[in-house]
């Protein structure tokens, strides 16, 4: 049975060239899908949620108690509930309040949401790894809080956080796929309207794989460089 | 130039600072010393408020802070600019070089321009015996190098006060000489210098006056030839036979 089916699939040359058709022509809107929705829906959202991480980390550190549980509620909401059910409130529940948005709006809310709960834990550990001595050393130049922030701490936070960051920008490059079950039509989606006309499923899954494989790849590059530029400072 | 009065620090139920009264003119240089705990380095820190007194008064040349009432936070950063700041740890900035970590103060906060700011930095680090360092990292740099831009860094801003708190005590045997010339120089040209150390043959060599400490209290204070040939207080013969 098994050698049968072998040869059905694999053996047959007409077969082999409706294979190499299909995926070729449907290359391109795989890689469009990435192009338009996938890789600008990530660069907006990481944005957004980088703000919204650092605005998050600042309040638990605050002194302000109103600030910081403020912050630890919506980490801890965001941390325990599933993305997929966020994104479904966000888009297919929120209408029933009169709240309609848009598939890529709602989607670009969802992951920022997302993003910035998570990357929040980072930054702030990566500002209470910073020595005390640093804020005193700002202090003791009359800096203001805002100005050690900005000149002494950020940027030496910025070095240990690149890791952490980077493994969170990657996830989210893959966690975009699940924006195909609220209509956003990125680079998953595109491989599953494909994949119902040729029933090709396994050759177009595994091609928006190998996408998705390229992207982080080429973002794991692009980390390395960013860390060899801020680790120019210590000593190795 | 200094006035404390009635300075009391409390870190939870352990008071750290009893009571302090203390003068200081304009030129003198006053050297602190006594045992760990004793409350040295408390004080110097709440010269320029890192450490908010309980209570008591604090004068710095024409600006006065009373801690007993409401501080806003621009009054404590005014304040700090009176003083410059040399730390055990040097506590230099990483990721600027020897050049940026002495620009930083006047650029930031006084708003000066790179330029200026550069040519004052460039004359500091000259003047504390860096001019060829200036490009180097802080991790390039030895501990005593490392100290002597914290000096500069300190100067940079142009304090009526330099407050040392242990300026040597993280440096090699080696390197301990090159921060006490820098420091020495600073006095002779008449900077008012309040220092924490351990090291006696600066405090005689140097100091104007010498101020003992213990348990939070200023326990004896007087011209070096006085606290190191004839102290009066028990508890600083006691202290003085501990480290020589």
């Amino acid at each position: 049975m098994v050698k049968m089916y072998l040869n059905n699939v694999w053996m047959d040359s007409e077969r082999l060239e409706r294979l190499i058709t299909i995926a070729q022509s449907s290359l391109l809107p795989l890689v469009k899908g990435a192009l338009f929705y996938t890789i600008p829906l990530t660069l907006i959202t990481f944005s957004i949620g980088l703000v919204l991480a650092i605005l998050t980390a600042l309040a638990r550190l605050s002194n302000v108690k109103l600030l910081q549980i403020i912050a630890r509620v919506y980490v801890s909401a965001i941390r325990g509930t599933p993305l997929l059910v966020q994104l479904f409130i966000i888009f297919y529940g929120l209408p029933s309040v009169g709240i309609t948005i848009d598939p890529f709006p709602a989607a670009v809310i969802g992951f920022s949401l997302n993003v910035g709960a998570y990357a929040s834990e980072i930054i702030r550990s990566a500002i209470l790894s910073i020595p005390k001595g640093q804020w005193e050393a700002a202090y003791s130049l009359g800096m203001s809080y805002t100005q050690a922030l900005k000149r002494i701490i950020f940027p030496q936070a910025a070095r240990v956080s690149v890791p952490p960051l980077s493994n969170t920008f990657i996830s989210l490059v893959k966690d975009t796929s699940l924006a195909s079950v609220i209509l956003v039509s990125e680079m998953f989606r595109k491989a599953q309207e494909i994949a119902s006309m040729n029933y090709e499923v396994l050759l177009i899954y595994t091609e928006a794989a190998l996408i998705y494989w390229v992207i982080c790849f080429l973002l794991s590059i692009l980390q390395d460089g960013i860390e060899r530029r801020l680790n120019r400072y210590i000593v190795r | 130039m200094i006035s404390v009065q009635g300075l009391y620090k409390s870190f939870g139920d352990l008071e750290v600072l009893k009571g302090i009264d203390l003068q200081i003119d304009k030129g003198k240089v006053v050297v602190i010393i006594g045992p760990s705990g004793s409350g040295k380095t408390t004080l110097l820190r709440c010269l320029n408020v890192l450490e908010t007194p309980t209570k008591g008064i604090i004068t710095i040349g024409d600006k006065t802070l009373d801690f007993s009432k409401k501080i806003t936070k621009q009054e404590i950063s005014a304040f700090r600019r009176l003083t410059g700041m040399v730390f055990q740890s040097y506590n230099l900035f990483p990721h600027m070089t020897a050049l940026e970590n002495v620009m930083e103060g006047p650029v930031t906060v006084k708003g000066e321009t790179k330029e200026k700011a550069r040519k004052k930095a460039e004359e500091l680090l000259a003047k504390v015996g860096l001019a060829d360092k200036v490009n180097l990292y802080p991790f390039q740099l030895s501990g005593g190098q490392q100290q002597r831009v914290g000096i500069a860094r300190a100067l940079a801003m142009e304090p009526e006060v330099m407050l040392f708190d242990e300026p040597t005590s993280a440096l090699d045997p080696e390197l301990v000489g090159e921060v006490l010339k820098v420091m020495k120089d600073l006095a002779n040209e008449g900077m008012t210098m309040v220092v924490v150390t351990h090291e006696m043959r600066f405090a005689k060599e140097v100091a104007d006056e010498v101020i003992f400490m213990d348990q939070g209290v200023i326990v004896e204070r007087g011209s070096p030839e006085k606290i190191f040939t004839a102290p009066i207080h028990e508890r600083t013969k006691q202290f003085l036979q501990l480290i020589q």
